[in-house]
């Protein structure tokens, strides 16, 4: 940006590469120097004006616990709906590895989400109010009602394993009185466990994920069924799987059709972080494992290593979605590109349909 | 605007006895980027330094944005000949839009205008073009078009296409700040209600309350709000008592922090530090209606003098984030000043987010059961 006669002196620039294509990586004016680390071009971009190429919008202060959390809660939602269909279908070890693999996911996640506060020890003040306008507010919500749910039903679970060996006295009949309601409560809360955190990063100014909270609730809950039948297919017997497959295939079909669609309905520039760099390699490994997951269940899900294989394979497809999506986000914001083109476009759109008065920025 | 008023968002948080709206008007025209701003809010808020002093490269501006310890930032912006006749362009542009005007209905004048655009030839109808279409800017308010125009007419009559004025280089100072939006993104998704909006209509955060949790800082479409990683709390209400010793200073961290317009000195009816600091009264405080006044008639007066790179920003409650409390006076598009140009409060999406999220749910529990009937019981 400077107009200096001595920066006539400049070596020429080498040429400008391409914008699209994979191998860019993203937050490019970032690395260019934007951040001040070194000196920077001065010459400006062509297609868009910005800053010192710096970061419009800030990324939130997220760092791989909400990642894990973002697998977790959807492998515990998915957890329960199968654990509950063994119980009502009399698959007693579905019920049981399912039940406790729903209460560790569950805890795991609650214990990555406090430990990425600012301030972790102030994390009940997340129950000091209940805001509709906040999903992380209802998703607080969700997951402690969600974990009362799962930890009776797990407790019930533990205690019927150990033969009555939990201290329990006088409650014992009362939690086996709970024991089916809690399960069932624990199957329904599951659902919105596995979906909510699509809202909740939707419901932000980060472009990329902004720009997907259309179709990601069904991403979302595609790879926590997919994730949810891998890990009964991994930890379970074939002769109680066979539910806990069809959940799995029908997970990994969603996920390729909505994943498919979410991309092609987003804007064209907010969409790149989710094909380049470190996201873009995890989401194609993703989908890869989850195809090579989804044709093992199909071809040797009746053999026990064979499904265990593919079992892991989704359940590693799952966390790699949600790492994919997670880290998309968080580059989008490091170059102002992604903020600034799609709103731009969106500006344009508007005015050339004669939508003429809801710019921010007026003449007077 | 057609005059009405950003609706004040004080209603919305249910106060009894709403105090005016106040906010700020910050006329970039008349920066001259001094940082007076800067320092009386650092100095007033007690907020730590931002990092280890370095240069960016990036003029005079080694703040670098707008973050948890920094709630002015002044940008510095160094534009040539011809980016200055594209900023004019772009808000001819945005005049040419017919964005609607306060003023009488637009008039049966035809829309005279110089081949360039420019300055128009219409002062012999003050009351004609309302619609802005001339590329006056809607001159015709309670002022009288002729007198500031004259000079400047008369000098845009060489049919050049650059106005004469157009300078060879300039700088651009702005000193961005909190918005304290209509809407605003940052306070609807904060889950513990540490956030709250003022009987001012200002957007605060409690900062012993809030728990971190960085929500906030995404959802703010101004790249505002932050989350502090340092710094100690010292009470603000004895600015007589001498320091307090570091062993006593209460750490201060892990909080999201932004300007609250000064919350403690409007409560004592006094003026922001940063607008009361500010030299060249570029930074201006008052009733948020005011401020817009005041600014819809500094652009007014801008493109009657033929600079027509001056627009407001922030100025229209229709916008993405029913207009903010800041409003800007900015000489070139916002993104130049690394200010968004669209900006939509994402929660203005939240109901379809959920209903979407539902159908997912519903249809995830749906195959679930599939899963288990087709399966059959064992």
């Amino acid at each position: 940006m400077s107009v200096s006669e001595f920066d006539n002196y400049r070596p020429p620039e080498e040429p400008r590469r391409k914008r699209k294509g994979r191998r860019r990586a993203p937050g490019s004016a970032f690395r260019r120097g934007g951040d001040g680390s070194r000196e920077m071009p001065m010459v400006p971009e062509p297609e868009f004006t910005s800053y010192y190429g710096r970061p419009i919008v800030k990324a939130p202060p997220w760092e791989a616990p909400i990642g894990a959390y973002l697998f977790l809660g959807g492998l515990a939602g998915g957890s329960s709906i199968l654990a509950f269909g063994g119980e009502l279908t009399d698959r007693p070890l579905l019920r049981r590895n399912m039940r406790l693999s729903a209460i560790t996911a569950a805890s795991l996640g609650t214990v990555a989400l406090v430990t990425d506060l600012g301030r972790p020890e102030r994390f009940l003040n997340m129950m000091r109010t209940i805001k509709p306008t906040s999903p992380m507010s209802l998703g607080s919500w969700l997951l402690a009602y969600y974990a009362t749910h799962a930890g009776v039903a797990a407790a019930a679970e533990v205690d019927r394993v150990t033969h009555s060996k939990l201290p329990l006295g006088p409650f014992r009949p009362v939690l086996r009185f709970v024991d089916r309601p809690a399960a069932a409560g624990a199957a329904v809360l599951g659902a919105p466990l596995a979906a909510y955190t699509a809202v909740l990063l939707g419901d932000t100014a980060v472009p990329t994920w902004n720009a997907m909270h259309k179709d990601l609730p069904f991403v979302f809950v595609s790879s926590a069924s997919l994730a949810a039948g891998g890990l009964a297919m991994l930890t379970t017997p074939i002769s109680e799987t066979a539910p806990a497959r069809t959940f799995a295939l029908a997970g990994v079909a969603g996920e390729l059709v909505a994943m498919h669609l979410m991309k092609e309905r987003m804007d064209s520039v907010a969409v790149e972080p989710l094909e380049q760099g470190r996201p873009g390699t995890w989401l194609m490994w993703s989908e890869r494992l989850a195809i090579a997951g989804a044709a093992g269940t199909i071809l040797g899900g009746r053999r026990r290593w064979v499904a265990a294989l593919s079992g892991a394979a989704l359940v590693a497809s799952s966390a790699l979605t949600r790492f994919g999506v997670f880290q998309a986000g968080k580059d989008s914001v490091k170059d102002p590109k992604y903020t600034v083109e799609p709103q731009r476009n969106r500006l344009a759109k508007r005015r050339a349909a004669g939508i003429t008065d809801d710019s921010i920025t007026t003449a007077g | 605007m057609t005059g009405e008023a950003a609706a004040n968002p004080t209603a919305d948080a249910h106060y009894d006895h709403p105090h005016p709206r106040k906010g700020f008007f910050t006329d970039t025209s008349i920066c001259i980027g001094c940082k007076a701003c800067e320092v009386a809010c650092k100095e007033w808020n007690r907020n730590p330094v931002d990092s280890d002093y370095e240069l960016l490269g990036s003029s005079y501006d080694n703040t670098g944005a707008l973050g948890a310890n920094t709630w002015r930032h002044v940008a510095f912006i160094e534009q040539g000949a011809d980016q200055i006749e594209r900023a004019r362009e772009s808000g001819r542009a945005l005049v040419n839009l017919g964005m609607p005007k306060v003023g009488p209905p637009q008039g049966s004048v035809s829309p005279t205008t110089t081949p360039q655009g420019t300055i128009p030839v219409t002062q012999a109808a003050p009351a004609g073009c309302a619609s802005g279409a001339c590329g006056c800017g809607g001159s015709a308010t309670d002022a009288p078009v002729t007198d500031s125009a004259d000079s400047s007419v008369a000098s845009s009559s060489d049919g050049s296409s650059v106005h004469p004025d157009t300078p060879d280089f300039r700088w651009l100072m702005s000193s961005d700040v909190c918005k304290h939006c209509t809407n605003a993104g940052c306070l609807d998704v904060c889950p513990t209600g540490a956030l709250f909006r003022t009987e001012y209509g200002t957007v605060v955060v409690q900062d012993d309350i809030c728990n971190g949790c960085g929500t906030c800082v995404a959802g703010c479409p101004f790249g505002v709000i932050e989350r502090r990683s340092d710094g100690v709390f010292e009470p603000k209400n004895q600015r007589d008592a001498p320091p307090m010793p570091d062993t006593v200073k209460v750490p201060e961290h892990g909080v999201a922090q932004k300007c609250t317009l000064c919350y403690d000195r409007m409560k004592n009816d006094q003026t922001p530090a940063c607008a009361q600091a500010c030299p060249t009264t570029s930074i201006k405080y008052g009733d948020r209606d005011s401020m817009v006044a005041t600014a819809r008639e500094r652009v007014t007066q801008m493109h009657e003098q033929g600079k027509t790179e001056s627009r407001l920003y922030g100025a229209n409650p229709k916008d993405g984030v029913g207009g903010t409390g800041s409003v800007f006076l900015l000489l070139d598009e916002p993104e130049t000043y690394g200010l968004p140009p669209d900006p939509r409060v994402p929660t203005a999406d939240l109901p379809y987010m959920f209903k979407r999220a539902g159908m997912a749910v519903a249809g995830m529990l749906a195959v679930g059961a599939v899963a288990f009937a087709s399966g059959g019981r064992r």
